[in-house]
C-alpha cells in the first residue's frame, strides 16, 4: 500500500466529513420517530458506563492533583496562592473535565462502537436485519448515539468531582489547605455558572463519538481489515472532532456568557 | 396453472467495471423448491440478495408475490420482507445475542405473539435442526454447521411464504446435510413454502429439487429438472458434477 500525499489525505478527511454530515441528518430524521427503543438505549448506556468507568475515575483524581501541583510554584511566585483552589476548580469545569473526559471516552467508546458494527456490516448481520424488516438505523445507531450523548455528561459530572476532590488532596498535601476554605472557593466558581457551558459542551461531545463511531462501523469496508479500519479511524476522528468542537463551544460561550 | 411467486426478468448487475449477472431470467412457481448450481463467484449470493432488495440491479426487473420490488417504497418492501425468509450463506447471527435472542428477535419485532408462544416457537424451530441443547449458547460458542443450523432456524421461524437459501448444507456433514435437505422439503410440503436454494450439493439437491438451473459468467446456461441435468452430454456441465470436480473443491 502506497501512503497518500497530504492532499489526498486532507481530500479524503472533507469527503468523510460529508459523509458523516449526511449521516448525521439520517439521524436526526429518525431520532424522533417512534417506537423508541428505550431498553436498547438503557443497555448500552449501562455497557457504556461499566466500561469507561474505572479509567475516567483514575483520570479524574490525576486531573486534580497534576494540576495543582503544576499551578502551585506559579500561584506563590505571583503571591496568589490563595486563589489555588479558585483556579483549579475553574479550568477543571471549564476545560480540563469535559474535554480530557470526552477524549478518553472516545478513545474507549468510538473505537468500540466502530468495530461492533464494522463487524456487524462484514458479516452481514445488518443486511440480515434489513431483510427481517427491521430498520438496522433505528436499532443500532440511533440507540448508540443516544446513549453516548447521555452518558457523557454524566461522566464528565463524576470526573469533575473526583478532579476536585484531587486539587483538594494535593493542596491539603502541599499547603495544608483546609477543606471549608477549599470548598468556599470551589462553590464559587459553581455559583458563577462556569458548570453550565461546561457540562453542557459535553453534550456534544458524546454525541460526536456515538455518531462517529457509528458511521464509520456502519459503513465498514468488507473484510477483516475493514472492521480494524473502523475501529482505529473512528478515535482519530472524534478526537479531532472534539477539539475543533471544543474551540467553537468555547467562543460561543464567551459570547454568551460575557461576564464571567 | 400454479401461480408464479417469483419472476425474475432480465436482471444486470455489475459492481464497477465487473459485471456479475448479464440478464438472468427466471420464474419459481409457487410451492416449488429451485434450486441454483453454479462456480464460485458467478453472482449466486448477488441474485439472492437482488430478490430481497438488499442490492439493487442496474437493469431488469423483480416480481415477488406480483409485487414489483424494485419500484416500491420501503414501507411496503418491509410488509414484503415479512413473508421472506433469508439464510445468509455465513449465517449472519446476531453476535451480541443468544440464540433463544437470535431466533425470538424477528418474531418479538414484527408479530404479536404472547412470550409464552415465542419460547414455543423457537424450542420448536431449534428442534427441527436438532440443536435444542444450545438454547442459550452465544453464537460465538457455536461451530460453524451450528451457526448455519441457527441461522436456518432463525429464517424459518417466522414461517415465511418464500425461504431463499444460500448453501443451506455447506459445512455440514453428509448425514447432518441429509436431515437438513429433508427439512427443507418437509417445510415446502407442510407449509406450502416455496424456495430457492443456492448450493453446490448434489445430495442436497437430489432431495429438495423440483426444478435446477446453471448459473454461469452472468447467464443462465441450463435450466431443467436434476435427472436431465446430470445426463446431459455438455463438458462443462459433465465436469461440474463429475467426482474429480466435487472431490477438488469440496473434498
Ligand atoms: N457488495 C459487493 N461489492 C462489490 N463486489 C461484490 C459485492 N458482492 C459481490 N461482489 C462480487 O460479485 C461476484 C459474485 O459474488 P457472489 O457472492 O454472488 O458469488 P457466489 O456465486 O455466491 O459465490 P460463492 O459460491 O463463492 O458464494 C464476486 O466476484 C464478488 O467479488
Ligand atoms: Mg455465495
Amino acid at each position: 500500500m502506497t501512503s497518500d500525499s497530504t492532499f489526498e489525505q486532507i481530500r479524503k478527511f472533507f469527503d468523510i466529513i460529508g459523509a458523516l454530515s449526511l449521516f448525521t441528518h439520517r439521524f436526526f430524521m429518525n431520532v424522533l420517530k417512534p417506537p423508541y427503543e428505550i431498553k436498547e438505549v438503557a443497555k448500552h448506556m449501562y455497557e457504556l458506563g461499566v466500561k469507561t468507568f474505572p479509567i475516567v475515575s483514575v483520570t479524574g483524581v490525576i486531573i486534580g492533583v497534576v494540576l495543582t501541583l503544576q499551578s502551585l510554584p506559579i500561584m506563590i511566585k505571583f503571591g496568589a496562592e490563595a486563589f489555588l483552589p479558585y483556579m483549579v476548580t475553574l479550568s477543571v469545569i471549564r476545560e480540563l473535565g469535559p474535554v480530557l473526559t470526552a477524549l478518553i471516552f472516545a478513545g474507549r467508546v468510538s473505537s468500540g462502537i466502530g468495530a461492533e458494527l464494522g463487524s456487524m456490516r462484514v458479516t452481514e448481520q445488518i443486511d440480515a436485519m434489513e431483510v427481517s424488516a427491521i430498520d438496522p438505523f433505528r436499532f443500532l445507531v440511533v440507540t448508540r448515539v443516544i446513549a453516548t450523548t447521555m452518558i457523557l455528561p454524566l461522566l464528565t459530572v463524576y470526573v469533575n468531582f473526583l478532579a476536585i476532590g484531587g486539587g483538594f488532596f494535593a493542596s491539603y498535601i502541599s499547603m495544608g489547605t483546609t477543606y471549608d476554605l477549599y470548598m468556599s472557593q470551589v462553590i464559587e466558581v459553581v455559583k458563577f455558572g462556569d458548570i453550565i457551558p461546561g457540562i453542557g459542551k459535553t453534550v456534544v461531545f458524546g454525541f460526536i463519538v456515538g455518531i462517529t463511531g457509528s458511521f464509520l462501523g456502519y459503513n465498514a469496508d468488507k473484510g477483516t481489515e475493514g472492521v480494524g479500519k473502523a475501529s482505529t479511524t473512528s478515535v482519530v476522528y472524534s478526537s479531532l472532532l472534539i477539539l475543533i468542537f471544543d474551540m467553537i463551544l468555547v467562543q460561543v460561550t464567551l459570547w454568551l456568557w460575557p461576564a464571567s | 396453472m400454479a401461480r408464479k411467486l417469483v419472476e425474475v426478468k432480465d436482471v444486470y448487475k455489475s459492481f464497477g467495471d465487473q459485471p456479475v449477472l448479464s440478464g438472468v431470467s427466471l420464474d419459481v412457481t409457487e410451492t416449488q423448491n429451485l434450486v441454483i448450481f453454479g462456480k464460485s463467484g458467478t453472482g449466486k449470493s448477488v441474485l439472492l440478495k437482488c430478490m430481497v432488495g438488499l442490492l439493487t440491479p442496474d437493469k431488469g426487473t423483480i416480481f415477488i408475490n406480483g409485487i414489483d420490488v424494485l419500484n416500491i417504497p420501503l414501507k411496503e418492501m418491509n410488509e414484503l420482507r415479512k413473508n421472506i425468509g433469508f439464510l445468509f450463506q455465513g449465517a449472519a447471527l446476531y453476535d451480541s445475542m443468544s440464540v433463544r435472542e437470535n431466533l425470538a428477535f424477528p418474531l418479538i419485532r414484527n408479530f404479536n405473539f404472547t412470550p409464552k408462544e415465542v419460547t414455543q416457537k423457537v424450542e420448536r424451530a431449534l428442534d427441527m435442526v436438532s440443536l435444542s441443547h444450545a438454547i442459550d449458547k452465544m453464537p460465538s460458542e457455536l461451530s460453524g454447521g451450528m451457526r448455519k443450523r441457527v441461522g436456518l432456524a432463525r429464517s424459518i421461524i417466522t414461517e415465511p411464504m418464500l425461504m431463499l437459501y444460500d448453501e443451506p448444507t455447506t459445512g455440514l456433514d453428509p448425514i447432518t446435510t441429509k436431515e437438513i435437505s429433508k427439512l427443507i422439503r418437509d417445510l415446502q410440503q407442510e407449509l406450502k413454502m416455496t424456495s430457492i436454494a443456492v448450493t453446490h450439493d448434489l445430495i442436497c439437491a437430489q432431495i429438495i429439487a423440483d426444478r435446477v438451473i446453471v448459473l454461469n459468467d452472468g447467464i443462465i446456461l441450463f435450466e431443467g429438472d436434476l435427472d436431465t441435468l446430470t445426463s446431459l452430454d455438455d463438458p462443462f456441465l459433465k465436469n461440474f458434477f463429475s467426482p474429480e470436480y466435487l472431490e477438488d473443491n469440496y473434498g
